[in-house]
């Protein structure tokens, strides 16, 4: 028995598929976390489909597109990660992580430009919510708001993930420049992939959904 | 078996320093620190009962004003749901006896384990905290809109604690679901688990599937008063009807996180002290499932008179039916169980009696409930006060307090005397439906629940629940009185003094660090009683006689 | 580890298709049809989702209970969305209205919900 089965496990196999369901049944939670604010989404976008698309218009779609290309590759970048970790090559392993937090966060970055400029818009729900109307248009719907509070919350949610798993990713490096994994013992960077891979998943979702409606 | 096998190290003897039980992830000790602080919770939500059952000893609203009132039943709603029933059974009877049961070392994630109680802690704490610096007075259910923009009182504080104890809750029941799945021992196939481990398993999967859509809706109301984003703002177009699907997409399924790790509980102790095999195995093990997955499927029927459409009311109505079926083959395999079996009175087994009786009451008031027309009548009175307080009172915590006297004797080596056992599973039956029965009348007569003050015609029924309140409440302190002198002075039980079958009723009584000096091997399914023996039928008595 | 080693060549023939995905459901959103282009924009997700669940996550190569853990979320969000969904799309319908006399508010406020 190596050094890294804790006591209660009989073998290595049986504590890698627990961390395996373990890990499954937490991201179940996070479908369901996001679901709630994704049925919200939806009910609103059913009762108010102009407003909605109003609001989308606002979005700049290219940003959009490069941040889903940023995160997609993202995800590249962990999986080949943990693919270096199973042949035990330790240097390319903490390369790719470094890789994967520096697209990390430059996708926060974009969003956080994208965030200036609709709190500059005043487009940010609340009291300041004013949206600009060009001369001889009509005003927004009053529902546009709602997308802005979708449009806030489910990216502020989703950002704050992408913030932990960074915090992951930097632990992970620290880990592995300590020698601390090896191609029998890699199930953190595992584990940890998974989530980077599940909050990529939701912003594959929030994009079309958020940026290009009608 | 009067040989005393006392072991000279158990898990509470191993270590005696705080730091020891703090820093614990001994599956055991984790249970014994939910205990404790489980049974502090459960106080601090029955004092606030306390004070509102005297406010309603009278019409007038004298002793109490209409804010503090309102304040009160919050305190008891939040309190009693979030802090004392759901994590009753599961997080004390099923984090001691899961492993136990199924011949493991301790949980698949110990540390885990621990953080989760830290959590419950935290958020139990930060609760409290809001409610003495001022409280709420939402009710535990935080509609909006009066939650998100128009209640002036602590919403976002308590908002948080119960977020942060939802993690504790996931956690636990990732937990149980992983360990059952990975850490049985050889032989321990899934039709030969204790029907405890099937009920917790079914809990567990609403834990994880429920839990996290309580969190996004009370982080919703939360980010919508902190920041005025308003999503369920009616004056933008926001739908507060949408907070209510979302809350009930958690808080019907949790009733059932509330019931099943009772009704586990009661599989247990029923055929125990019936000496018989348990009746229909298969069926109480997938009722146990089935009760998980309906219970996801009916959240709809809380909201017949609120708004949301009447086909969808329809539909809720209709499947909410469906639940009354596994929880009847539960009650029907029980009584198979009782019927011709040799019975003993135990303490355990009154209160798992009381749970039957109590449980078929409360279930068959659902279905006054779930039938839409009758809703409409009964919805937000005394009824249904009635009803869900002899699912989760009558219910769980019958099967809760029957769970603690049956395995008293393996958590601590000790048996508690046996006849204030009795009298106190007597009184809390009594006291109980003393208390409740006359809110049944009460609401269908018309009395609507959460109001300080009610029309003199209801004065009678109101101090005859009051009256029963107070039976209840000394129903209550016995138990706690006598199992903590128990823990000194309680005759010592050895290994398994109900001659119970069961995995964990072979380890020392209390066990081991770590449970198991070997990986048992299980080669017999589950319950093997034989109802026949006389030798075993006679050693039974022993612990009762001797204890009393 | 038992867990089977993918080869880099499949990685990179699923980021492939990602991108081809995205530049898909970028040009999906020019369909006219409000409807028919939203149900694109879901499959598209879906899709993507699907390839980063399966190759990314490697729930292909994993066991039957990975693999019901993995759908279980989804399914149980599914159950979420079917139910209330039901409440929305039917709100403000009468289901016996011939055995009413016609009230003008209840229109009006059909009106209202659904633009």
């Amino acid at each position: 028995m190596s050094a890294h089965v804790a006591h209660h496990f009989d073998d290595a196999t049986q504590q890698a598929h627990s961390a395996t369901l373990g890990m499954w049944l937490f991201l179940a939670t996070e479908v369901l976390f996001f679901g709630g604010m994704f049925l919200g989404y939806a009910q609103y976008r059913y009762l108010y489909p102009h407003a909605f698309a109003e609001g989308s218009h606002h979005l700049d779609v290219v940003l959009g597109t490069i941040n889903t290309g940023i995160l997609l590759a993202s995800s590249l970048s962990v999986a080949m990660a943990i693919h270096g970790a199973q042949l035990g090559h330790r240097k390319t392993l903490i390369r790719l992580l470094v890789v994967t937090i520096v697209l990390g966060i430059a996708f926060l970055g974009i969003k956080a430009y994208e965030y200036w400029h609709k709190y500059q818009e005043h487009l940010v729900p609340g009291r300041r919510f004013d949206p600009h109307v060009p001369a001889g248009e009509a005003a927004p719907p009053p529902e546009m708001e709602l997308f802005f509070s979708f449009y806030f919350t489910m990216t502020a949610v989703h950002a704050l993930h992408m913030v932990i798993g960074i915090g992951v990713m930097i632990a992970l490096v620290v880990m592995a420049s300590r020698h601390r994994f090896s191609a029998e013992y890699y199930t953190p960077v595992e584990m940890s992939g998974l989530y980077w891979h599940f909050v990529d998943i939701v912003w594959v979702f929030l994009f079309p959904l958020l940026y290009l409606v009608g | 078996m009067s040989i005393d096998v006392r072991p000279t190290r158990n898990y509470l003897n191993a270590n005696y320093s705080v730091w020891s039980w703090l820093a614990s992830t001994d599956h055991k000790r984790v249970a014994i620190l939910y205990m404790i602080s489980l049974t502090l919770f459960f106080f601090v939500g029955g004092a606030a009962a306390v004070l509102f059952r005297l406010e309603l000893m009278t019409p007038p609203g004298d002793l109490v004003i209409s804010e503090t009132y309102n304040k009160l039943f919050t305190l008891h709603g939040v309190v009693m749901v979030f802090f004392f029933l759901v994590p009753s059974v599961p997080a004390t009877l099923g984090n001691f006896l899961l492993p136990l049961m199924i011949g493991a070392k301790d949980l698949a994630f110990p540390k885990i384990n621990l953080a989760s109680w830290y959590l419950f802690m935290a958020g139990g704490l930060f609760t409290i905290a809001a409610i003495v610096v001022g409280g709420v007075d939402t009710g535990w259910t935080f509609y909006t809109p009066y939650s998100s923009t128009y209640s002036n009182t602590n919403v976002i504080a308590t908002a948080v604690g119960i977020f942060i104890v939802g993690f504790s809750s996931v956690f636990t029941g990732l937990n149980f679901i992983v360990t059952t799945h990975t850490m049985r021992a050889p032989g321990m196939t899934w039709f030969r688990l204790p029907l405890f481990v099937w009920a917790l398993y079914a809990t567990s999967l609403i834990m994880v599937l429920g839990t996290p859509v309580l969190a996004i809706s009370l982080l919703l109301v939360a980010v919508e008063r902190l920041f005025e984003v308003g999503i369920f703002d009616p004056a933008i177009g926001g739908d507060p009807l949408l907070f209510q699907h979302l809350f009930w997409f958690y808080s019907h399924p949790a009733v059932y996180i509330m019931i099943l790790p009772g009704m586990g509980v009661v599989s247990e102790v029923i055929t125990c002290f019936s000496r018989k095999r348990i009746f229909g195995y298969t069926f109480i093990a997938f009722s146990s499932l089935a009760i998980a997955v309906l219970g996801f499927l009916v959240w709809g029927h809380h909201m017949f008179v609120s708004g949301q459409s009447i086909y969808a009311g329809m539909i809720f109505s209709f499947l909410s039916m469906f639940v009354a079926v596994p929880s009847a083959i539960k009650v029907f395999n029980w009584t198979a169980t009782l019927y011709k079996g040799s019975i003993t009175l135990t303490t355990p087994m009154l209160y798992a009696l009381g749970f039957i009786g109590l449980f078929t009451m409360g279930g068959l008031t659902g279905l006054f409930l779930a039938t839409l027309a009758v809703d409409v009548h009964v919805h937000d009175t005394y009824f249904i006060v009635a009803h869900f307080h002899y699912i989760m009172v009558g219910g769980m915590v019958m099967a809760y307090l029957g769970g603690i006297h049956f395995w008293w004797p393996k958590m601590t080596g000790r048996l508690y005397p046996e006849w204030w056992g009795r009298i106190s599973a007597v009184l809390i039956f009594f006291g109980f439906n003393l208390t409740f029965f006359p809110q049944f009348v009460l609401g269908y007569l018309g009395m609507p629940r959460r109001y300080h003050a009610y029309a003199e015609e209801f004065q009678v029924l109101n101090v005859m629940s009051s009256a029963g309140a107070s039976i209840l409440g000394v129903g209550y302190l016995l138990p706690l009185a006598y199992l903590i002198w128990s823990l000194k002075y309680g005759k010592r039980s050895g290994p398994n003094p109900w001659r119970a079958k069961g995995l964990e009723w072979e380890t020392p009584s209390p066990p081991t660090t770590h449970n198991f000096v070997d990986t048992p091997v299980v080669t017999g399914p589950a319950y093997d009683y034989l109802p026949k023996d006389e030798g075993e039928l006679e050693e039974r008595h022993v612990p009762v006689e001797s204890a009393s | 580890m038992s867990e089977k080693i993918v080869p880099p060549k499949t990685y990179y023939l699923v980021f492939g298709a990602l991108l081809v995905l995205l530049m898909l459901t970028v040009a999906a959103a020019e369909i006219p049809n409000a409807a028919l282009a939203t149900t694109a924009a879901v499959t598209i997700a879906v899709t993507k989702a699907l390839l980063i669940i399966l190759f990314f996550m490697h729930v292909r190569y994993s066991s039957g209970v990975t693999m019901v853990f993995a759908a279980g979320g989804f399914l149980w969000l599914a159950i979420m969305f079917a139910f209330t969904t039901s409440d929305y799309l039917t709100r403000g319908e009468r289901p016996f209205e011939h055995e009413q006399p016609p009230v003008t508010a209840t229109t009006d406020t059909q009106g209202e919900m659904q633009p």
